[in-house]
């Protein structure tokens, strides 16, 4: 049997004395998409945090294709296939949007210990990253200053920032929040495209555009895991219609 | 690209020209502390403009550099082996500096700078058996680089154009490397750095023990034009001013540091040659530029030439870069 | 004699601990609420001993003298407060160089106005007789300046603790953002407390005179002093700067009296010390 892509067991955090994230174990084999659901506070994105390392947990596991994160750095971690979405945009604004997504493939690369070279004479990174911007359909933006460009557009570089990398895992932390209907289709078109060695856990509200999408889905709630299925057995849960879609 | 080499190569060949177009020695020297400055605002630029570290203690490694070259020089090393022992410890202190130093950021950052810069004083001015104290110490001679007389005050301007060229060239090659970008990046959003696969405290430290490392080889530079070191040269107000100076040219830029040296340094000498109110004016210009110009001069000109270039090419342009936020 | 030494050099530390409880109180307070360090405060110190000495100097009362610096800097706080500091606001970095650069024009100021030589301050007549006690001289102004600083320490713990005041002065430097959310004046609390700092100052520098002197680099020599305070207490906690004065009172008299070559390096080496193992201090909540 192979490793999940994602394992997460006993993870526990709390902030004070207020529990963030309860006990919570899931698994997502490689490949799925996995849609993460539940109310606000409900400790998604401190779960988030806590798989990428921005938070330390304290106590649980979390294993990547089978090796254990905890007590890894974040950098360390995305070197080892994890890349993620921010919901609260978090992007160079003074930066050019290649620039963003060059900052991006560097983080992978050796060169970026390099204080001698010129970065611009590396055309293959450049070119790497306008074909992760054609990919959200970007291409024509590449030259724009992130802080001249729309809402929308700096939530597809986020996208691009993180497909950049061409993670084994990708957690996206609401990449439709703020979108407008029509945007949300591209969005979610495009996240279609995105091929099956990419394993993707995602936060989202948008039950309307997001349920298509996912495979399986996990609810939580007050930081513990309610429930988890198929698609149309956490539709159907009383359950869900009680935590989530009741209010 | 073309205009911009041949505008470079007629300041290379103006700055080279100096001595022969100013033959009065008095003005040769100026010259000359004017490059030692520029190049510890260049060193603490990195820190401050593309690292986003406010540094306080910076001018702690004139002090290692230049006590460690007396001493070394007294204890009877030949020049050139005391230059690099004096550049190498004066840079392991600011290895160890920056372990320290970025246990904190922002403010602690600021006054862990700040506290190890004043430990370096407080030793230099204390410990009278080692330092002289107050009296200060002296180094003998200059050194005879490959057999030059660095004597005069046009030789020595030259010595230290040379190896003021070549930082300023290493510096510049940095800013505009992949370590470059990924220290502007960790300024702007080190959170974000790291979940790019970016290390933002390596690129920290990095960064602070190159800084230290520019700032030695000015401390070198300053030791051989004044032949003597005292307390006063490494206390807060020397670290002040060379932060100053990359604040009022423009900390985000390469150019800054350079202006802000020029315009501080003979500012001081010239006004200390009238009045001895110095730091009157010091702090004046202190709370001027960060009040008013907290983007410093370069960007500013750069900013009010922009502006006027496309009001002549179109007549009714939107000024909508205007409010671009500051560092 | 060795008794003599001891005992005098722990009074010392004791009353030289008082002085940097009155200067470090409001600078840790004001760095608690507006979370920069005001770097001109060794300044302010400075300005209230040249104040306190030169009305004594024209024959002033000492406690007039003590008034008049309190006065005199508290006007100077108010307006690097609201002049300058305000116009600053949310710029933190800009904030402390400020100060800074205030710090230098003051202290260039002192130069011009009190000149290079020191003024030396004699302390009140009738404190000028050593108090003996069993077979020990005690020099009395030290005695009444510990005295003078328990007396403020008290003060400001009523004020802290039993008044309004206090209370939105603790809640904006535990959360600001939940001190706003509530109505608290914060803008106003701002101002209040970078006057008392000011205040307390520049009466400390009075107070300090007999002892120190008023001479210039005062400032210099002070405002690091407070600075370990403050990041050994914690900014914003009163008991932290009570605690961390009296351990660099100690610190301070017994290094410049046992190794005077590593003064310094005493000093700063607990500061560093906590600022690396518990950066929000020893008894600091918040981290500033």
């Amino acid at each position: 049997m192979t490793a999940p892509a994602l394992e997460i067991a006993g993870l526990n955090k709390r902030f004070g004395g207020l529990p963030a994230t309860r006990d919570v174990s899931l698994q997502v084999m490689p490949g799925e998409r996995r849609l993460i659901i539940g109310p606000n506070g409900a400790g998604k994105t401190t779960l988030f945090n806590l798989v990428t390392g921005d938070l330390s947990a304290d106590s649980g596991s979390v294993k990547l294709f089978g090796q254990e994160l905890m007590g890894m750095r974040t950098p360390d971690r995305v070197h080892r296939g994890l890349a993620r979405t921010y919901q609260i945009l978090t992007l160079f604004p003074r930066e050019k949007l290649v620039h963003n997504v060059v900052l991006a493939l560097l983080g992978l690369d050796k060169l970026r210990w390099n204080p001698w070279a010129v970065l611009t004479g590396h055309r293959h990174l450049y070119e790497q990253a306008r074909e992760a911007l054609a990919q959200v359909g970007l291409a024509d933006s590449a030259e724009r200053i992130v802080a001249e460009t729309s809402y929308g557009e700096r939530r597809r570089l986020e996208l691009a920032m993180a497909l950049a990398q061409k993670p084994k895992v990708l957690l996206l932390d609401e990449p439709l929040a703020g979108l407008s209907q029509g945007e949300r289709q591209s969005v979610r078109s495009l996240l279609d495209k995105v091929p099956r060695g990419v394993t993707i856990v995602m936060i989202e509200h948008d039950m309307d555009t997001a349920l298509g999408f996912a495979e399986r889905i996990t609810l939580l709630h007050y930081g513990e895991v309610i429930l988890e299925g198929t698609r149309a057995e956490v539709v159907a849960d009383p359950r869900t219609r009680e935590v989530y879609l009741g209010d | 690209m073309n205009r911009k080499s041949i505008a470079v190569a007629i300041g290379a060949t103006a700055c080279a020209a100096v001595p022969w177009i100013i033959t009065n020695d008095y003005f040769v020297n100026l010259a000359s502390q004017i490059l030692i400055y520029a190049l510890l605002a260049l060193s603490l630029n990195l820190l401050l403009g593309y690292g986003g570290m406010v540094s306080l203690g910076h001018a702690a490694f004139l002090g290692l550099t230049g006590y460690s070259t007396i001493l070394l020089v007294l204890a009877g090393h030949d020049q050139l082996t005391t230059a690099i022992l004096s550049v190498v410890f004066s840079t392991a202190c600011g290895a160890l500096f920056g372990v320290l130093a970025l246990r904190a950021s922002g403010i602690g950052f600021l006054m862990i700078t700040l506290a190890l810069g004043q430990i370096v004083w407080g030793i230099a001015y204390r410990a009278n058996e080692l330092t002289g104290g107050d009296n200060g110490l002296t180094l003998p001679a200059r050194p005879v680089p490959f057999g030059i007389d660095i004597n005069s005050a046009s030789n020595f301007y030259h010595f230290t154009l040379i190896v003021f060229a070549i930082a300023l060239f290493c510096i510049w090659r940095m800013t505009r490397s992949p370590f470059g970008a990924a220290l502007c990046g960790t300024r702007d959003q080190p959170r974000r750095m790291s979940m790019l696969g970016h290390n933002v405290w390596m690129i920290q430290w990095l960064t602070f023990v190159i800084a230290s490392f520019w700032g030695s080889i000015s401390g070198l530079l300053y030791i051989y034009y004044n032949l003597f070191m005292s307390p006063h040269a490494i206390s807060l107000q020397q670290s002040a001013e060379a932060l100053l100076m990359a604040i009022l040219g423009g900390a985000t830029t390469l150019s800054g540091p350079i202006v802000g040296a020029v315009i501080i340094t003979i500012v001081k000498n010239v006004v200390s040659t009238y009045i001895e109110r110095w730091n009157i004016l010091l702090g004046l210009i202190f709370v001027i530029v960060i009040m008013f110009m907290p983007n410093g001069l370069v960007p500013g000109c750069r900013q009010l030439w922009q502006s006027i270039q496309s009001r002549r090419k179109a007549p009714a342009p939107e000024t909508k870069s205007a409010s671009e936020p500051a560092p | 004699m060795q008794w003599q030494f001891w005992i005098v050099q722990t009074l010392n530390s004791v009353s030289f601990g008082g002085l940097l409880f009155l200067l470090s109180s409001g600078f840790s307070l004001a760095f608690g609420l507006m979370r920069i360090p005001n770097l001109a405060h060794g300044a302010f110190f400075m300005l209230g001993a040249y104040f306190g000495a030169t009305v004594v100097y024209f024959g002033g009362d000492f406690w007039l003298a003590a008034l008049a610096a309190g006065v005199g800097v508290g006007i100077v706080g108010i307006a690097l407060e609201r002049f300058i500091l305000r116009p600053l606001a949310g710029n933190v970095q800009g904030q402390v160089l400020v100060t800074l650069g205030i710090s230098f024009i003051i202290a260039d100021v002192c130069l011009l106005v009190w000149t290079g030589d020191p003024w030396t301050v004699p302390a009140p007549p009738a404190m000028r007789r050593p108090l003996l006690v069993a077979g020990f001289a005690f020099p009395t102004y030290r005695l009444v300046v510990v005295v003078i600083a328990l007396v403020a320490a008290v003060a400001l713990y009523f004020l802290m603790e039993r008044t309004r005041l206090g209370a939105m002065i603790r809640a904006g430097v535990d959360d600001m953002e939940m001190a706003r959310g509530v109505g608290i004046p914060v803008s106003l609390l701002f101002t209040v407390v970078f006057l008392l700092g000011a205040v307390l100052a520049g009466a400390a520098g009075a107070f300090g005179g007999p002892i120190l002197n008023a001479y210039p680099g005062l400032d210099a020599d002070m405002l690091p002093l407070a600075l370990i305070v403050v990041i050994l207490g914690g900014a914003g906690s009163l008991l932290g700067a009570f605690v961390g004065s009296f351990i660099v009172g100690f610190l301070y008299n017994f290094g410049i009296a046992l190794f005077p070559d590593l003064a310094y390096f005493i000093l700063f080496l607990p500061m560093l010390l906590v600022l690396v193992f518990m950066p929000q201090g020893l008894f600091g909540r918040a981290a500033p």
